[in-house]
């Protein structure tokens, strides 16, 4: 009984995780379904909108340290904290013009090219953006604080220990970060199916020439996607950053949406969301169940394992379309 | 003017197919290998070996491995680190349980190995394509790497966690451990490199080769022609993982003499290869080497004008080199897929025709 | 070049018996059964997406009919892998050119000769002994077939930089590597002016008179395919309507409903 209702409270703590990694992994389907790019850059985007509201918030100079190095200065801050409200309309505006950026400098030239060719293109924007990160905030761990309620919540303590005789330890971040995405993922489906925009994405989605030809602009469609995608990794940022201070290890984990997408099938939404979720129980729960015994931390591979074994059997993934090749 | 092949008449169709059709390439070839195996391995100090040659002969190493996979038969691999890590411990575990066994087929059984679990893990590529692929590549990435963290088998239960390598020679020849003198790491990489570079060639020349490149270029026309896909795949995976699994094993073995998994060969190295065969060419041999050569020297030279010279940071050069590779590959990308060997093709062609271009 | 003579003297090669074709709910053939016989060419028409194409897959393995038998060289075909019927010598060309772009024209080629290619992987890796022989054996073969359609100028050009014409040149040269006995053409001369087409055909007559090879041929022009088949089987809505000599088809009242549109 004990067991289970530990292994029930490990359950509920993955589901919140799988939320905002559905999350993330909508931000990856809207983007492939506009543009056919797999981005890999989303997980180093997460880290770099972290870095980027640490910074301002607390003040960092942009670049201080190269400058520093630059002119033998010795600059060491603003000396004031920016108001948290600012701070992350300025990074939603530093991601929203990384995504014009993105479409100007990157995605314009490489239209028609071959996906793989895309792909390996965001893979040099994902070492770009990691670099210019550490070069403009400082590569040191930082903690972020912006007044997310943190802690173990009291009261889902006292009312699990009067049902079952067994307090569950649930953080509040993680109830905050699941409220916050499960209505950004709301968001998101609904803009994507009914709102003009969302038409056109779909439209750009099936059929790049069609769309085109009936005065669908490409080209912002894409800027639009890229800063869904900017702020998605805001989003993730601030939470999982919270949780865990800003340093590389965030893209790691945010990477782990492109195995959510493809257990959920590339293009598919809702395959997006039950991938995420189902991601994020089961790699709580095998660390939990088998970890131990194998030595733990297995959640570094447990959802990339799980993808590869699934794409074997069913290489469309959950929810996409057979492919019929033709010749 | 006198780069052309005016002049040699081709009688035959063995010597039409020649690598080198042009003289002025052969003797450019000879003059190389003469510098690499008669001059350098007098010349070559400590600093030298291991910040330039070593390096760049195992990374070359490792290139022409992924760039069988990747280049010629088109598979995204992101899984190279980990396959470098099965090649490194696989040299650890023969190396340890077998005192007497000779290091050169330590480090050929360790080839063997990673071929094995690359097939392994090659499987999925029957199935998926594209990028599908290159994120299930990540699973044996990560999953390799955690396996040689947490299983103290493979480290020998050492209590660092790390695995270092015991003294062995070849005829006498310290080539691993501290005491080993940077000619004999030099000379024993080039030997490597030499070798696998040519049977590279060898292979991607012949029916094996042409049948990997029609995998790449049009999958479906290859299998209809008689291409059986699983076998070019697997064997693609194979070969590409025991260049890969051999430059693991001289990586640890000869180069850095201590390793720990997630540092040695964590994604990042992954990312490196890759970039070296994007930078250098993909689908080319020499492309492999240009391409090592400059993500080894880049670093190097960013180094020591920016460290050395202008007594900055290490951490900016660092992150410098960073945002350098970033907008390098996506500048490749854009203006030349298939890097610096097409653009020493392109130069060669002109210089072929210098100077009456028409 | 007396139609019913040849069609009389010579033995079926392949024959076709009630196959069946389905994508989930759609069927793109039903019911379709014809023969191909030794050393005739034989030329399947229709409409846009009476399911021509569909049935060259079938042929050649690429889509496996859920009903229906293949019978080829007087035994039941069993089901095969797509490389594994390469390898009895039927060979094809794309209605979209399916090279290899990033490969010579010598190389697609020499691709062409996959099936005759046997050494293993370590003559292949040394370059020695029956690699390297057989590499030049094949090579002599090819060289041949570059001689007979003339695109010698050409051998070591990457495909991709080729014009059209020439590529659907040397598609049918990589065909012809594999020395087949049943050569499968998907409208091997759309898109082409008349010279490119005259040649075409020229290749396509010689190829059949010297080599004796069946050919199973798709095509639009039905100029072209009066003057080249012997036999011509014509398929609308994946339904076989009509099958017969070029004459006969071609005053059949089925055919000219599918043609011209009719009401069903």
């Amino acid at each position: 009984m004990q067991t289970l209702l530990f292994a029930l409270e490990v359950s509920l703590n993955g589901f919140m995780t799988g939320i905002l990694y559905s999350l993330v992994a909508l931000g990856f389907v809207l983007i492939f379904k506009a543009s056919g790019v797999f981005n890999y850059a989303q997980g180093v985007m997460v880290l770099f909108a972290a870095l980027t509201l640490v910074g301002l918030q607390q003040g960092i100079v942009p670049f201080e340290h190269l400058i520093n190095n630059l002119f033998g200065t010795s600059i060491h801050g603003f000396g004031w904290n920016m108001p948290t409200l600012l701070a992350l309309l300025l990074t939603l505006l530093t991601m929203l013009l990384l995504a014009w950026l993105v479409e100007k400098l990157i995605l314009k030239h490489l239209v028609n090219q071959n996906p793989v060719i895309l792909f390996m293109a965001t893979i040099g924007l994902a070492y770009f953006l990691e670099g210019f990160g550490d070069l403009m905030w400082g590569a040191d761990v930082k903690k972020l604080d912006i007044g997310v309620p943190m802690g173990i919540s009291d009261t889902v303590e006292s009312t699990t220990y009067d049902w079952f005789g067994y307090g569950f330890f649930i953080d509040r971040l993680d109830i905050t970060a699941s409220i916050v995405a499960a209505l950004l993922v709301i968001g998101l489906t609904i803009f994507s199916q009914y709102s003009k925009t969302g038409r056109a994405l779909r439209a750009v989605a099936d059929d790049h020439q069609a769309a085109l030809s009936v005065g669908i602009s490409l080209r912002q469609i894409w800027v639009i996607v890229w800063s869904i995608a900017g702020l998605v990794a805001l989003i993730a940022g601030i939470f999982w950053g919270s949780k865990s201070g800003v340093q590389f290890s965030l893209s790691l984990v945010a990477l782990k949406a492109l195995p959510v997408l493809m257990l959920g099938g590339l293009t598919s939404i809702p395959g997006a969301i039950v991938g995420g979720l189902l991601i994020g129980v089961g790699e709580k729960l095998f660390d939990f169940l088998v970890g131990p015994m194998i030595g733990g931390a297995t959640e570094n591979w447990f959802a990339y394992v799980v993808a590869l074994v699934f794409l074997l059997f069913r290489p469309q993934g959950l929810f996409g379309e057979k492919i019929i090749e033709r010749v | 003017m006198f780069y052309r092949e005016v002049g040699e008449f081709k009688t035959s169709y063995p010597q039409d197919s020649e690598s080198f059709a042009i003289g002025l390439d052969k003797y450019g070839y000879y003059f190389i290998l003469i510098i690499a195996f008669g001059i350098i391995p007098f010349l070559v100090n400590d600093y030298w070996a291991n910040a330039v040659f070593v390096p760049f002969l195992v990374w070359a190493v490792a290139s022409l491995g992924l760039n069988i996979l990747t280049g010629h038969c088109g598979q995204i691999s992101l899984g190279t680190g980990g396959f470098m890590a099965v090649g490194a411990y696989s040299c650890y575990k023969l190396m340890t349980s077998f005192p007497d066994l000779n290091i050169i087929f330590c480090i050929i059984i360790s080839g063997v190995i990673t071929a094995a679990v690359g097939i392994l893990f090659g499987i999925p590529s029957l199935r998926i394509k594209g990028f599908y692929l290159a994120v299930a590549t990540l699973a044996s990435q990560f999953f390799l790497v955690w396996l040689f963290n947490r299983v103290p088998w493979f480290y020998n239960y050492s209590a660092s966690g790390q695995i270092s390598t015991p003294e062995r020679s070849v005829f006498g020849v310290l080539v691993t451990g501290p005491n080993v003198q940077p000619w004999a790491q030099y000379l024993i990489c080039l030997l490597f490199a030499f070798g696998l570079a040519w049977g590279a060639r060898n292979l991607t020349r012949g029916s094996l080769g042409r049948s990997w490149m029609a995998t790449r270029d049009m999958d479906i026309a290859a299998e209809i022609i008689g291409v059986n896909l699983l076998k070019a795949k697997l064997s693609a995976f194979a070969i590409s993982s025991f260049y890969i699994g051999i430059a693991g094993a001289l990586f640890f073995s000869v180069y850095l003499g201590a390793v720990e998994a997630t540092e040695a060969f964590g994604i990042n190295q992954s990312f490196l290869v890759l970039f070296m065969i994007i930078i250098g060419g993909l689908g080319s041999i020499l492309g492999s080497f240009i391409g090592a050569a400059f993500m080894v020297l880049f670093p190097v030279l960013l180094k020591n004008i920016l460290v050395g010279w202008w007594q900055w940071d290490a951490a900016i050069a660092t992150h410098l080199e960073f945002i350098s590779v970033g907008i390098l590959i996506i500048v490749f990308l854009i203006f030349e897929p298939h890097g610096l060997a097409q653009l020493w093709r392109l130069l060669k062609q002109k210089l072929r025709l210098w100077p009456y271009p028409h | 070049m007396n139609e019913t003579e040849v069609t009389d003297k010579v033995d079926t090669l392949m024959d076709i018996k009630k196959v069946t074709l389905r994508f989930g709910g759609v069927k793109a053939l039903s019911d379709v059964s014809f023969n191909i016989k030794e050393s005739e060419i034989r030329a399947i028409i229709g409409p846009n997406g009476a399911g021509k194409s569909s049935m060259l897959n079938v042929i050649n393995g690429f889509y496996t009919p859920q009903e229906g038998e293949i019978w080829f060289q007087g035994k039941r075909r069993p089901k095969l892998k797509p490389h594994q019927i390469a390898y009895q010598r039927i060979a094809r060309t794309f209605q979209n050119i399916a090279l290899f772009e990033g490969m010579t024209v010598l190389d697609n080629m020499m691709t062409g000769r996959m099936i005759y290619m046997k050494s293993g992987l370590l003559p292949q890796l040394l370059w020695w002994g029956k690699a390297e022989r057989e590499e030049t054996e094949n090579r002599m073969i090819v060289e041949r077939i570059i001689d007979f359609l003339e695109i010698q100028h050409i051998r070591k050009t990457p495909v991709g930089m080729l014009p059209y014409g020439l590529q659907k040149r040397v598609e049918l040269g990589r065909a012809l590597a594999a020395e087949p006995k049943l050569l499968l053409l998907d409208e091997p001369m759309a898109g082409m002016n008349n010279e490119e087409k005259e040649d075409m055909c020229r290749f396509i007559l010689d190829v059949n008179e010297e080599l004796g090879t069946s050919i199973a041929l798709i095509e639009h022009d039905m100029g072209v395919v009066m003057d080249l088949a012997d036999r011509v089987v014509v398929i609308d809505h994946g339904e076989k309507i009509a099958d017969g000599l070029p004459d006969q088809v071609r005053n059949d009242q089925n055919v000219i409903d599918a043609y011209l549109g009719v009401a069903h």
